[in-house]
């Protein structure tokens, strides 16, 4: 079989096989579906809450995607900003490492009590999604070629052309590898700040229905929403990996097949 | 056969301290005069890179004067150097890019640049997929590309097979024929400076110094008979043991 076969098979196999232990399991024990619902349940509970659960799945999406391209759009300019000028540099980089090491889950609550509630999710997504962005196109900027540096200094080019022909298509992989991160992560942001806020908050996102599942011993709906919420995120990964595979095309090491 | 013109770079008692500590120029002696082709011959790590970049302005030297022309140069790299986002024709294009140059002006160019190193046929291929001898050629097709006043390469034809390397040799002596331009060569293969330059300067070890200057006065244009001539051999003797002269002075 060919590779390619073999990388889209292998983990669907892997996946069938634990539905399967999984349905057996809770057949033969008998384990009852407050406890652990199995994948049939799970299944029709997908289909039966469908108009709430999608509706919840949006939410959820569209505060990820505002937050995943406010980091972006965030991270990229401060990090071209940063490279352009060293003294703003060093007076913040300590401040966007401080942010990035706070645990999320600890600032959730306060943003909670300043911001309003989809204000404040939206600003855990985009705190946690930032910083990948940052530091990676950061990296990417400082590590050009000095001898192409060299090379444009030579025909005098201007900061400006320095930056746009060779820095930010030369920190382009790293620029997106550190968008890949960042969209899994504003996902996890806006789940964590739903969460966050509990049963108390006004959330109608896809982490609140499980908070809500959850008070309600709800089990089969909980784990529909987890199913989904898994499923947002491997979309959101795949998005993010053919956008570096096309962007990166025929030139970059990581995106084109090495023949033997 | 070409006049010698006026002095187009000078270096005076130029010394180059790395930030590390090391020495790599001291005390540096160059002048080269307008339309010369000259090669800097000395054993490796003894600064022959560091003395090729300041003279193109893109290392300062620790102390000594330099006098070497403000723009109007082009410069091979050790290393290919390419943008490995760019097609072969966009690299080439490059420095006619950041100089504002004419469009249509500019293509006629590359095209004729690419044609010079024998690169027509890859104008559109990106780096990777060139071997390393062809990325070479195409760094050589960039630094020609604006037909620069001053050439300073450096070890361009290291990495070539010798078939390529000869057919370079001789197209690069075309090239400053026709162009009638200055070119500085750094190399360490002694038949590779005899074979092209007019005079030869041998460094010593590191710190580089000037030990000796040979010139080689056989006429251009030089071609396969010269390469198996009884002068380019006598020549090539000649160089080979003034650079082993130079060695042995080491410290
Ligand atoms: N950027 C640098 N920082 C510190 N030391 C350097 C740097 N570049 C070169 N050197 C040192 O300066 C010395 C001369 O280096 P240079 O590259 O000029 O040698 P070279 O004659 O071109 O050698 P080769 O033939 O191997 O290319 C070496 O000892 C090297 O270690
Ligand atoms: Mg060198």
């Amino acid at each position: 079989m060919s590779p390619r076969i073999l990388r889209i098979a292998l983990p669907l196999l892997v996946l069938a096989a634990v539905v399967l232990v999984w349905d057996l399991t809770v057949r033969l024990f008998a384990i009852p579906p407050y406890v652990l619902p199995g994948p049939e349940l799970v299944l029709s509970t997908l289909f039966a809450d469908a108009a709430l659960l999608s509706q919840s799945l949006l939410v959820t999406l569209a505060i990820t995607l505002e937050g995943f391209l406010l980091a972006a759009f965030g991270g990229i300019a401060l990090a071209v900003v940063f490279n352009q000028w060293r003294l703003i540099e060093s007076a913040f980089y300590p401040y966007a490492v401080i942010l990035q090491v706070t645990p999320v889950v600890a600032i959730a609550p306060l943003l909670l009590i300043y911001l309003p509630q989809p204000l404040a999710v939206l600003a855990c997504a985009w705190i946690v999604a930032f910083f990948p962005v940052l530091a990676n196109t950061t990296l990417g900027l400082n590590s050009v070629d000095h001898n192409l540096i060299a090379l444009f200094d030579l025909y005098k080019a201007s900061r400006w052309q320095v930056l746009w022909n060779l820095k930010l298509p030369a920190a382009l992989p790293q620029m997106l590898a550190g968008l890949r991160i960042a969209g899994g992560l504003s996902l996890i942001g806006a789940v964590v700040a739903e969460i966050a806020a509990g049963s108390a908050g006004a959330g109608s996102g896809l982490a609140y229905r499980i908070v809500e599942s959850g008070y309600r011993l709800n089990i089969p709906r909980m784990f529909a929403a987890l199913l989904l919420l898994s499923l947002a995120g491997i979309a959101i990964f795949f998005v993010l990996s053919a956008l570096s595979n096309i962007l990166l095309g025929r030139w970059h090491e990581s995106a084109v097949t090495r023949e033997r | 056969m070409t006049a010698a013109g006026p002095a187009i770079v000078s270096l005076r008692n130029v010394s180059k301290a790395y930030e590390s500590g090391t020495l790599a120029l001291s005390d540096f002696h160059l002048d080269v005069r307008a339309g010369e082709f000259v090669s800097l011959l000395g054993p490796s790590g003894c600064g022959k890179s560091t003395a090729l970049r300041i003279v193109a302005g893109l290392s300062r030297a620790s102390a000594g004067t330099v006098d070497a022309p403000d723009g109007g140069t082009g410069f091979v790299f050790q290393e290919p150097t390419l943008m490995p986002w760019a097609s072969v024709a966009d690299n080439v294009r490059l420095p006619l890019k950041l100089t504002h140059a004419d469009e249509a002006r500019s293509r006629a160019a590359v095209t004729q640049a690419l044609e010079r190193v024998g690169l027509a046929e890859f104008a559109q291929s990106y780096p990777r997929e060139l071997s390393g001898g062809m990325k070479m050629r195409a760094s050589i097709a960039r630094a020609l590309v604006t037909e620069p006043q001053l050439l300073l390469m450096d070890e361009p034809f290291a990495a070539l097979d010798e078939i390529n390397r000869f057919k370079l040799n001789n197209d690069l002596l075309r090239v400053w024929q026709e162009l009638q331009r200055t070119v500085i060569f750094v190399t360490h293969s002694v038949f590779e400076s005899v074979y092209l330059s007019q005079r030869i300067v041998v460094m010593t070890p590191r710190p580089g110094r000037v030990f000796a200057e040979i010139a080689i006065d056989a006429p251009y244009p030089r071609d396969e008979r010269f390469r198996t001539s009884a002068e380019y051999a006598a020549s090539c003797r000649k160089v080979a043991e003034t650079l082993a002269q130079a060695m042995g002075e080491a410290p």
